[in-house]
Order: C-alpha cells, then sequence, then structure tokens
C-alpha cells in the first residue's frame, strides 16, 4: 500500500451543545445506525489503507469504545491495523495535544516507522464517501507537496466556521483562510489532507522546534507560497457534522432516498460495529411516516419525519415529528417531541411535551426507567 | 497443554426436505428465520452463552451458505486462539471414505477433532430448533447424577407423544427404558436430540458400533449405553423450544415472534441471539407506508402495507403492496401493488408488480400435498415471478419464471412449479 493513514478524533465543540458533553465529536451518532468516525474508517478500509492511527483526546471514552475492536472495519490485523492513541505522559511532552499538528508530532514515530510514502489525514467528524486513491493519484500527477480536499458550498451557506481556500486554475491553492469572518470565496477545505510522510515529517518537526501547534495555521496557511498545496475539488456529498444545526442537518439528509440510496446501496458500504440487536418491531398503534427506525426498536406510537436510533421504546399514543431519538431512549406513553434531538439513554416519562419553537431543542432526560 | 471441560458438535448436515423449497439450495440450519437470524444462530448462541467455546459443526447437504456464515465464528465470539468453531465436513481417508451415513456416524468420523481437545464431556446438539438453552445447567445436573449420558427432554401433550423418541424414567429422571415413536406412549417426555456424554463413554461406544450402517444416536447409540448399564437420565426442559421441521411450524414460529409479549422474547438483555450482520443501515418507512405486528429488519425501505409479517433485511416492498401474514427474507424485492397472503418468499427473490400470492381455494398440492399445505405459498430463493401473476393457496414457485410458464398470468392453487435446483 502507498499511504498510511490518520484520523483526528480529538476534537470538542460547544456548538453541538450538550450532545459532547458525554462524547468527542467523532462518536456521535449518525443515520441511525452509524457514528461520525465509521464513515472516515470505512474510506480508509475502503481505500485499502491497511495502517491508521485515530488521535483521540476530547471525552475520549464512547469513541474507544466504539473502536475497542477494529475487526469491523477490518483492521483487525497483524500487518498494519488501527491504532487509537491519546495523549501520553512521557520523557519529552507532559501536555495534551495542544493542536493538530501537535498531535501528530507528540506521535511522529507512528510516521516514522511506517515505510508508507504517503499520508492521508482525515477527521473524523464528516460524513461522506471518497476513495483516497484518487486523491493520492491527483497528488502524485500534480507534483503536489500537499493536497486538500475542497468543496464548493452552496450560495446560501455560513462558510465562516470553516476554511475557506481560493485556488488559481491550475488548483494550486493561492489563498487559504481559516474561519474568515467575511469570506472570500464559498471553497471550503473539507479537512483531507494528502502528503508525502517524509515531506510530513519535515514539516511537523519544524513545527515542533518553533512551537506551533495547528496543522491549518502553521503548515497549509504558513506554507501555502513556499509549497506547492493543491485543492482537489469533489462533488460528491460531503457533510461536518460539528454544529447542531449541521449535526440535526446531516441526519435529516438520510430521508432523501438519493442519499440512502449513495451510502446504503452504492458500493462501497460504511461500515460500524455491531451491536446484535433484534430486528425493529412494529405493535399495533404504530404508524411511521418517512422516517428511518433502526434495530432494536419497538414502536406503539406515531412517528414522522424522524430519525430513530438503535434500542429506541416508543410508547402507545406517542407522537414524534421532525426529531432526532439518540440510541437507548425510553419514551412514555401519550408523549408528544417535536423538533427535538433527544440525548441516548434518556428516559421520557409519559405525558411529557417537549416541542422545539426557535429551531431545534436537545432534550436531556435520565428518569427512573421501570422495564420489565 | 489443550484442555476443554466441555466441547460441543453440532449437526448441521441435513437436508430438512419437509421444508420444501426453502432448503433446495441452502442446508436447514442456514434457512432464514425471525428476520435477520438463521436457524443455527440458535444453538450457537446457546454454546457461548453457555460457556462452551468450542463447537465442531459437522455440514454435509449444501454448506456453501452455512460456511460463509460461520466464517471463523465471529459474531458468536467463536474465534478463539483454541477451540473456537470449526466446520467440519466429511473428507477423503485412504480407505472407507464416506459421506456421514447417520448423525452419530459423523461424530465417530470426527474421533481425532475432540480428542484434541482432550473433554470430559461432549454435548451432542442438532442446528434445527428455536430454543433459549443454558447447557451448563444441563452439565450440572449430569455431573450431579453422576450420569453417562444425559438426554434432554421435553414434556409435549400426550397425544402428541407418538411423533417423538420417549423417554421413561423413574422418579429421580433416570432412564429406564425408551420408546421410538410409540403408538401407546407411557410417558410424554419427548427427547430433544441434546445430548451430553461422558467422553468416555461416546467414545467407546462410537469404537463398539463403528461397523454400524447409518449409525444414528436414537437408534443405536443410546440403546448400546443402555443395555451396557450406563447411567442415562433425563434432563427436563421447561423453556420454549420448538421444531421448525416443516414449512407450517416454520411459518407458526415466525408468527410468534411479533406478538407483544413474545413466549420466545429476542429483545431481552439477558440471553442475547447472535447473529451474521451484513447489512447495516436502518430501515426506512416511507409516507405511504403502514406496519403494524410485524418485525423488519435493518435495510429495508417499505412503501407499502405490512401486517402480522417477519421482514429480512434489505427487502424493498414498493408502494400499494399489502402483505399479511408472510415470511419475507433477506435482499428480496416486491413491486408495487402486489398482494402477499400467507406467503413464503425466500432470499434474493424478485417480485414483480402486481403480482398476487395466495388467492384462491385451498386445494392440496399436487406433487407434495404433506410439504405445501396450511395454505401456504412459498417461493423459492432468487425466484422471479414477473408482473401481473397470481398464485394460488398451496402452489409452490423456484427459479426463474417467466409469463409464458403460466396459463393466462394464473398458477392456480395447489400447483408446483419448479424451474430450478435439482429436481
Amino acid at each position: 500500500m502507498r499511504a498510511i493513514g490518520i484520523i483526528l478524533a480529538g476534537g470538542n465543540n460547544h456548538r453541538i451543545k450538550q450532545l459532547t458533553q458525554k462524547r468527542a465529536v467523532c462518536a456521535m451518532p449518525i443515520a441511525g445506525s452509524y457514528r461520525g468516525i465509521d464513515f472516515a474508517l470505512s474510506n480508509m478500509s475502503n481505500s485499502h489503507i491497511n495502517k491508521v492511527a485515530v488521535f483521540t483526546q476530547y471525552n475520549a471514552g464512547s469513541l474507544n469504545e466504539h473502536l475497542s475492536s477494529s475487526k469491523w472495519w477490518d483492521f483487525g490485523r497483524k500487518q498494519g491495523g488501527l491504532f487509537v492513541v491519546t495523549p501520553a505522559l512521557t520523557a519529552e511532552s507532559n501536555a495534551w495535544y495542544r493542536g493538530t499538528a501537535d498531535a501528530i508530532a507528540q506521535n511522529l514515530s507512528f510516521l516514522k516507522n511506517s515505510h508508507e510514502p504517503y499520508v492521508v489525514i482525515a477527521s473524523g467528524d464528516c460524513v461522506y464517501k471518497m476513495d483516497y486513491n484518487k486523491v493520492l493519484e491527483y497528488h502524485i500527477e500534480k507534483k503536489a507537496d500537499i493536497t486538500v480536499v475542497c468543496k464548493d458550498m452552496d450560495k446560501d451557506v455560513n462558510v465562516e466556521r470553516y476554511g475557506t481556500v481560493k485556488m488559481n486554475e491550475e488548483c494550486q491553492i493561492e489563498e487559504f483562510e481559516e474561519k474568515p469572518v467575511v469570506a472570500k470565496s464559498n471553497t471550503i477545505s473539507c479537512g483531507i489532507y494528502v502528503v508525502r510522510r517524509r515531506q510530513l515529517i519535515e514539516m511537523i518537526e519544524r513545527c515542533k522546534e518553533e512551537d506551533r501547534f495547528d496543522f491549518v495555521k502553521d503548515i497549509l496557511i504558513r506554507y501555502k507560497n513556499q509549497k506547492r498545496i493543491f485543492g482537489y475539488k469533489i462533488k460528491e456529498y460531503w457533510s461536518n457534522i460539528a454544529t447542531e444545526e449541521d449535526y440535526f442537518k446531516t441526519n435529516m439528509d438520510f430521508l432523501r432516498p438519493e442519499i440512502r440510496d449513495y451510502f446504503f446501496k452504492q458500493y462501497p458500504d460504511v461500515y460500524s460495529k455491531v451491536d446484535d440487536l433484534p430486528p425493529a418491531k412494529y405493535n399495533v398503534g404504530a404508524s411511521i411516516k418517512n422516517s428511518l427506525i433502526s434495530s432494536g426498536c419497538i414502536v406503539n406510537g406515531t412517528v414522522e419525519d424522524s430519525v430513530i436510533f438503535k434500542e429506541t421504546y416508543i410508547g402507545n399514543n406517542c407522537y414524534i415529528k421532525n426529531s432526532i431519538i439518540l440510541n437507548d431512549v425510553y419514551i412514555g406513553d401519550n408523549t408528544h417531541i417535536e423538533n427535538c434531538i433527544v440525548e441516548s439513554r434518556g428516559t421520557i416519562r409519559a405525558n411529557s411535551y417537549h416541542k422545539g419553537e426557535n429551531g431545534i431543542e436537545i432534550v436531556v432526560e435520565h428518569n427512573d426507567r421501570y422495564v420489565i | 497443554m489443550v484442555k476443554k471441560e466441555m466441547i460441543a458438535m453440532l449437526l448441521a448436515g441435513g437436508q430438512g426436505s419437509r421444508l420444501g423449497v426453502l432448503t433446495s439450495k441452502v442446508a436447514k440450519p442456514a434457512v432464514s428465520f425471525g428476520s435477520k437470524y438463521r436457524i443455527i444462530d440458535f444453538p450457537l448462541s446457546n454454546c457461548i452463552n453457555s460457556g462452551v467455546d468450542t463447537v465442531g459443526v459437522l455440514t454435509q447437504y449444501q454448506p456453501l451458505r452455512l460456511n460463509t456464515h460461520i466464517g471463523i465464528g465471529i459474531p458468536w465470539d467463536l474465534d478463539r486462539n483454541i477451540g473456537g468453531v470449526t466446520v467440519l465436513p466429511p473428507y477423503e481417508k485412504s480407505a472407507n471414505s464416506e459421506w456421514y451415513t447417520g448423525t452419530a456416524n459423523a461424530i465417530y468420523q470426527n474421533m481425532d477433532y475432540m480428542e484434541s481437545f482432550n473433554p470430559d464431556y461432549v454435548l451432542i446438539l442438532s442446528g434445527d430448533h428455536i430454543y433459549k438453552m443454558d447447557y451448563e445447567v444441563m452439565l450440572d445436573f449430569h455431573k450431579q447424577n453422576g450420569a453417562e449420558v444425559t438426554i434432554a427432554v421435553m414434556p409435549v401433550p400426550m397425544e402428541e407423544a407418538k411423533r417423538f423418541g420417549i423417554m421413561i424414567t423413574d422418579e429421580d429422571r433416570k432412564i429406564t427404558d425408551f420408546e421410538e415413536k410409540p403408538e401407546n406412549p407411557r410417558s410424554n417426555l419427548a427427547s430433544m436430540g441434546i445430548y451430553i456424554f461422558n467422553w468416555k463413554t461416546l467414545k467407546e461406544a462410537l469404537l463398539a458400533n463403528a461397523e454400524q450402517p447409518g449409525l444414528d444416536f436414537g437408534k443405536h447409540l443410546i440403546p448400546y449405553c443402555h443395555k451396557k448399564g450406563a447411567p442415562l437420565y433425563a434432563y427436563e426442559f421447561n423453556g420454549y423450544w420448538k421444531d421448525v421441521g416443516t414449512l407450517h411450524s416454520f411459518w407458526e414460529a415466525n408468527m410468534e415472534l411479533i406478538d407483544i409479549v413474545p413466549e420466545f422474547n429476542l429483545y431481552e438483555e439477558y440471553w442475547k441471539i447472535y447473529t451474521k450482520s451484513e447489512i447495516l443501515p436502518p430501515q426506512y418507512l416511507s409516507s405511504d407506508s403502514v406496519v403494524e405486528r410485524s418485525i423488519i429488519g435493518e435495510g429495508c425501505e417499505i412503501n407499502g402495507k405490512v401486517y402480522n409479517s417477519v421482514i429480512g433485511c434489505g427487502v424493498t416492498i414498493g408502494a400499494g403492496t399489502v402483505i399479511r401474514d408472510s415470511i419475507i427474507m433477506n435482499q428480496t424485492h416486491i413491486g408495487e401493488n402486489c398482494e402477499l397472503y400467507k406467503a413464503i418468499v425466500a432470499e434474493n427473490t424478485v417480485i414483480e408488480k402486481d403480482v398476487k400470492l395466495g388467492i384462491g381455494d385451498a386445494v392440496p398440492n399436487e406433487t407434495d400435498p404433506h410439504i405445501y399445505d396450511h395454505d401456504i405459498v412459498t417461493i423459492g430463493e432468487k425466484s422471479v415471478i414477473p408482473k401481473g401473476i397470481t398464485i394460488g393457496k398451496n402452489s409452490v414457485v423456484f427459479g426463474v419464471t417467466t409469463a409464458e410458464d403460466y396459463e393466462n398470468g394464473n398458477l392456480p392453487s395447489g400447483r408446483t412449479l419448479i424451474k430450478a435446483g435439482d429436481k
């Protein structure tokens, strides 16, 4: 294989509010059956990248649990495999990861001990399918030092929270702005990079000497005039889940038939940890319209335009509309939930009423659960 | 040194011919059950839940689906450094090569496999029943009684007892006599085909009877042990246990899963049933869908109306279609405006639009009246039913059919249309 992989999964993001209080963004449940990181991991696996490191830091508990066995993504092997690394106290460093470049710097041995000529760096909080080999071929063809995967966002999308790029006709990146106040371009960086391994080691070592820690600011932006940095534009579906709105929208996108077809039916598949849950069950009184229901659910009420994650119980006479119910939620009888995201393992008492009036409400309720 | 207290030998080689076309290309233990499961998942899950981590699966008839399903045993945590699951097909020997000619003969031919684990006890299982059972409790019973052979038995209604092998016991559950399918049963304790043998007893009995043609546990081995005076005990089991050997019992067992609180509950945290999940995505139910009293597997797209049915994984159901009292297995596509009543549709089948199944009078099947009965319509795997066809009750279709195969777009009740398989 020509490349090794790095998945950056350490970040926290307060724009996703209470939902990341107990988990990293990359461990956020997506589309009923998956978690954020499944997409990057499946892409790595389907691109035949056999050796992948996942850098975790913030609230890594549920992420580590999800990655406790690497066999679901086909990484359970002698050669290569999955390396989940958290910051550790060492002779050289007692710091947390102070940034993306620092995370790589603190694990430089992973790069140094590999022999593959290239590195694919991806972030774990994006929903997309990609053959990284295509980017790699482009990278080689352009004789680039770094290739950045980019996407033109729709005109109405606010790109303030992304890095925006401007390229010339050759697709070389001329301008790179991180989180611009007023964006000059609607082309954003998807947080996926291809770089030659030795080149990366050299740049990271330089950063380390200069006490610089951020991959975007201290490598991409700083070197944009010295190095050949190219953009690789994608037209396929790509979505970042790191804000509440985008998280909600990304999940709801899966109610569209073309999105389901693209992710669920077309080659290659997206993999995830297998949970051994029974099939979903619909009792008398169940009525489901335009919704996704995951395995292990028992439905007795009405569900419309919603995404219901695994092992959710929906009581009699409930009405759930335009909402996301995360894993293992118990919803008592006669409950009304509209425009909400219900946090996982919650127990909602019977006769409750939750409605997001101005946008989406996040419901976190942990009552005692009495289940026979 | 390798040492396992108890290993299991799972007999999975039978055809199960009473399931008709469902087992034409698949061994019975690999037939799909309860939406996402296959029949063998139940004994395999029982093994690992009972702490039995070494299982030999004896295969012979149509093993491909079974082999791919079992793989190296990952879904059941039976991928072990020592032990785990091993598929044991018949193999050629320098002399006297033969197929597995009987249940005990199959075990006899795998003596070396059992010997390599140096076991104290061997558990014999069959791969065609739906139940949850703790084999460890049965082993405790076996040890407490100082038994050499313990046979799991189940009380059945007296009038049905004549269909089973019946054990007659004293008050300590020591077996005093047994009868195979007796006219006038003296007891109602039916053998479940689950045995625990002391390894030494089993080995000796197998070697002593090696020359017996069609060596069988019920017919030869158990009588041999009894005659020899070995203590045989009956372990009474009172939980849910269902033989899914006929199309009707198979259909019934599936339908029992959709009760509000089913007798056989898959939703309990305790004693989970594991299976190989090939399809992960959630299921989508469209705005036109109606689903009531049904269980549905992963990755389905439901646009029609589904009542009282068991739907497998990756099934698509077109708009305007009505499905009642049916079993639809994995990856089957059903077009728009179809009507299915009491149908069993096997995997990877395509039913084009405007097809009606299970319409008409109840006429006994022309070729196999004892297989295709109880008004069930059966469609074999990888079949194609072209658009606009109507098929009656007690009928069976297997293979890629075209409009020319039907008279006026009709297959009346009780007819057999088989274009695939070994017939």
